[in-house]
């Protein structure tokens, strides 16, 4: 600790937990996996409307043509990722466990589209205006890719009477295992800073701050290095604590501001965007390219080369997990994301989505829950919460139905990290009950 | 390979690994020094007291949870066996084996299983008996051996070090003349004094203190603000007039200070949720423990002080609500 405040690292202030780090794929380089032979692209990958399909079944298209267009504001673009023909447009599976209608392409040939630039060369120059450099993030279809997919278009467009003064950049990668985010600021460090510049530019402020965790020392040193040449970003260090990469989190670890309960980053003079957005943001206005890949850590106990991946949007998981040298016998749980906030996945022919950022194989003695014991109050889980809340009191009202103490209890705050049943040692579900509650609110609300 | 078997559950998906039966098993072992010692000052009395009141705690929960209640067996937890070991060390090591299997059977069977077992007692179960047993049996629970290497004879018996001080100040004599009859702060600090099972050697207390810290088992916010609490509270009496209430460092030396502090009231089940609270909690226990001590009847109030804030616990969770996110105000 001690060590860490003369490193100058900052920290989250509530709660937080120390899972395993466990980041097994940190050194390996970013590969591209082959073209699949086949991709299915959901229309729905993004928090918002489902974009309105454009292509029939016949149609032949090119990587990057948009096969689906967004519906309204909150709504994002799909880009074919593959060139070749389209099959069946159908309700598929996808990483969230619901059937999503979805476009399938037989990948033929690797024909572009035209406008795109396919070269590596840094772009540095940003000649484009606000307005142009929004409409570009919005054509590319890009939304966020550190888990929660929300349209990015729509967090450039501050809304009225709030005051943004800082863009912060989340390099934070909390979740154990994961390195994709790693990778990339390893990988493509100018990209990243250009990349800030140019929503430095959209969002209209001089202070951009990008947030690293000391695990990725050599992200935080690459990042520093070059940090002279682009003024007004600054790269600062963070303590490695979960849940870092919380948005509301983060801002507080690095400003010291707290957003309202119930409120946006805004209203804490902020505006958030993680490293992979960045990335495609810069490769959405500097090089017209949308978003149709990204970057995927394959990753496990078991997995014989975990990888960072770079591949193609609606590449089925099976693809990826050959590539990492094949799936593990002893597989006993596939985790879309990583281990603390993940999605379990119950098939191995689901696509790869814009928002997924790894795939975690959990061999089959560690995938099932243990056995719960009687809560003994130890009261842990109120220490480790990050939003200052009692998790043990919201479960027991929300298996109760006691919806409206629940409520007048924050457990609308609760932003389901999941330290409370990561550190119970009695097991039992806490964050399972917080979440009926938080939905059985919702459909209250709703009817 | 067929992807049938996939287990899909939601997150968290991975767990801490520190479960209660390795809470339990880790503080069973923070106990195993004050035990050892108790079995170098007064033999293996001390070690029959203590097998007969863990295994007769076993016994009646097991009885209890699966004819009774017609439950899972719940004794894999390894709580019986800490409230089993704490009543053994709240008790003198020549206690007879039938008073031993009441304690256990109040202890177990009212303290914890009539409120539904582990996690829903809202009084330390060991000292719910052992307070029943010094109500119930006066003469035999304050009848202290003498430690071994002191004794003139096997079997000698004599009062503990505070029941001593309290008959001295009752009858008027000054402490500074009492004092020179105890044993010195050295003798105190090690155990070498009467009392009961577990409660004398600070020393084995406190490395079982380090041990449950290191292990993360429970947090200082307890044991040391208690220790403090009544090391200040006694402090202050004493600044007042030395002849007539003694010397901090003795009060948090001799009876169940060290033992309420570190074992009885760290206990999670009946202890608040908060940093908070503890510390609220804890400061209540020394100031009751001290107030019994030198105005009360009964030489020793620890017991008494932690079941009396106890009850108090689902009062201070109230009020010491953790501040919630997003609480503090935004200065840019």
């Amino acid at each position: 600790m001690l060590l860490d405040f003369m490193k100058g690292l900052k920290h989250f202030h509530k709660g937080g937990v120390h899972p395993h780090e466990n980041k097994l794929s940190a050194e390996a380089p970013i590969k591209e996996l082959p073209l699949p032979k086949s991709v299915v692209i959901p229309i729905t990958q993004h928090i918002g409307a489902p974009a309105k399909v454009v292509v029939e079944r016949g149609d032949t298209v090119k990587v990057g043509q948009i096969i689906a267009v967004h519906e309204g504001f909150v709504s994002s673009n799909i880009h074919a990722s593959v060139s070749g023909k389209v099959g069946k447009i159908d309700k598929v599976m996808d990483s969230t466990g619901f059937k999503k209608m979805s476009i399938s392409i037989r990948t033929k040939d690797d024909i572009w589209e035209d406008s795109i630039d396919r070269t590596p060369d840094l772009v540095k120059d940003i000649p484009y205006t606000p307005e142009e450099i929004v409409k570009k993030i919005m054509e590319a279809g890009v939304v966020g890719m550190g888990g929660a997919a929300f349209p990015s278009h729509v967090k450039l467009s501050i809304p009225e009477g709030k005051h943004v003064d800082y863009l912060i950049v989340n390099g934070v990668e909390c979740e154990p295992y994961l390195t994709a985010d790693h990778r990339v600021m390893l990988e493509k460090p100018h990209e990243i800073m250009v990349g800030t510049q140019i929503l430095m530019k959209a969002l209209g402020v001089d202070k951009a701050i990008i947030g690293i965790e000391a695990n990725k020392w050599d992200a935080i040193e690459g990042l520093k290095k070059i940090a002279p040449e682009y003024p007004g970003i600054e790269v600062q260090g963070l303590r490695v604590m979960y849940p870092q990469g919380g948005e509301k989190q983060l801002i507080e670890a690095l400003l010291g501001r707290e957003v309202p309960s119930g409120g946006l980053p805004a209203d804490a003079g902020c505006i958030v965007h993680n490293v992979g957005t960045i990335y495609s943001m810069y490769m959405a206005v500097q090089k017209n390219r949308p978003l149709i890949e990204r970057v995927v850590t394959v990753t496990g106990k078991s997995v014989k080369e975990p990888s960072n991946l770079l591949v193609r949007i609606g590449t089925p998981i099976s693809d990826l997990i050959e590539a990492a040298g094949g799936l593990p016998e002893d597989t006993g749980k596939i985790i879309s994301g990583g281990p603390m906030m993940g999605k379990a996945l119950n098939e191995l022919d689901i696509p790869i989505a814009k928002a997924t950022s790894g795939l975690l194989l959990i061999p089959e003695e560690r995938s099932k829950r243990q056995e719960v014991y009687n809560c003994v109050k130890c009261g842990k889980c109120v220490e480790v919460c990050p939003m200052g809340l009692q998790p043990v009191e919201l479960s027991l009202l929300s298996k109760n139905k006691n919806l409206e103490t629940a409520q007048a209890h924050g457990i609308l705050d609760c932003i389901e990290c999941g330290s409370c049943s990561f550190i119970c040692p009695s097991n039992r579900p806490i964050l399972d009950y917080i979440r009926y509650g938080k939905s059985n609110i919702r459909k209250a609300k709703a009817s | 390979m067929s992807t049938d078997l996939l287990t899909v559950s939601p997150s968290p998906h991975v767990h801490v690994e520190l479960t209660v039966p390795q809470v339990m098993r880790s503080v069973i072992f923070a106990m195993l020094p004050a035990l050892g010692f108790s079995i170098y000052t007064f033999g293996i009395d001390a070690l029959f007291v203590t097998l007969v009141a863990v295994i007769s705690a076993m016994l009646f929960e097991n009885i209890i949870s699966v004819y009774l209640l017609k439950q899972k067996a719940s004794i894999y937890d390894g709580s019986a066996v800490i409230t089993g070991m704490l009543l053994a060390f709240n008790v003198p090591s020549n206690l007879p084996w039938h008073i031993i299997l009441i304690g256990s059977a109040v202890a177990v069977g009212i303290g914890k299983m009539s409120f539904g077992g582990l996690g829903n007692n809202p009084f330390n179960p060991a000292l719910v008996g052992r307070v029943f047993l010094l109500i119930s049996f006066p003469v035999q629970m304050t009848n202290w051996p003498v430690p071994i290497m002191d004794a003139a004879v096997d079997g000698m018996t004599g009062a503990t070090a505070l029941g001593h001080l309290k008959e001295g100040i009752m009858q008027g004599i000054p402490v500074s003349a009492l004092m020179t009859e105890m044993p010195s702060y050295r003798e105190l600090f090690f155990g070498f004094q009467g009392g009961s099972v577990g409660e004398m050697s600070a020393f084995a207390l406190i490395i079982g203190l380090i041990y449950m810290l290191t292990k993360r088992v429970i947090t200082w916010h307890i044991p040391i603000t208690m220790i403090l609490t009544v090391f200040i509270f006694s402090g202050i009496f004493w600044l007042i007039d030395p002849e007539l209430y003694a010397n901090p460092f003795f009060h948090v030396l001799t009876g169940g200070v060290m033992l309420g502090a570190i074992f009885m009231a760290t206990d999670y089940v009946t202890s608040p949720f908060t940093h908070k609270g503890m510390i609220i909690f804890a400061i209540g226990i020394g100031l009751i423990t001290v107030l019994i001590r030198l105005f009360g009847n009964y030489p020793e109030g620890v017991s008494f002080a932690i079941l009396i804030m106890n009850a108090f616990v689902p009062l201070i969770n109230k009020y010491t609500r953790p501040v919630k996110f997003g609480a503090k105000p935004i200065k840019s």
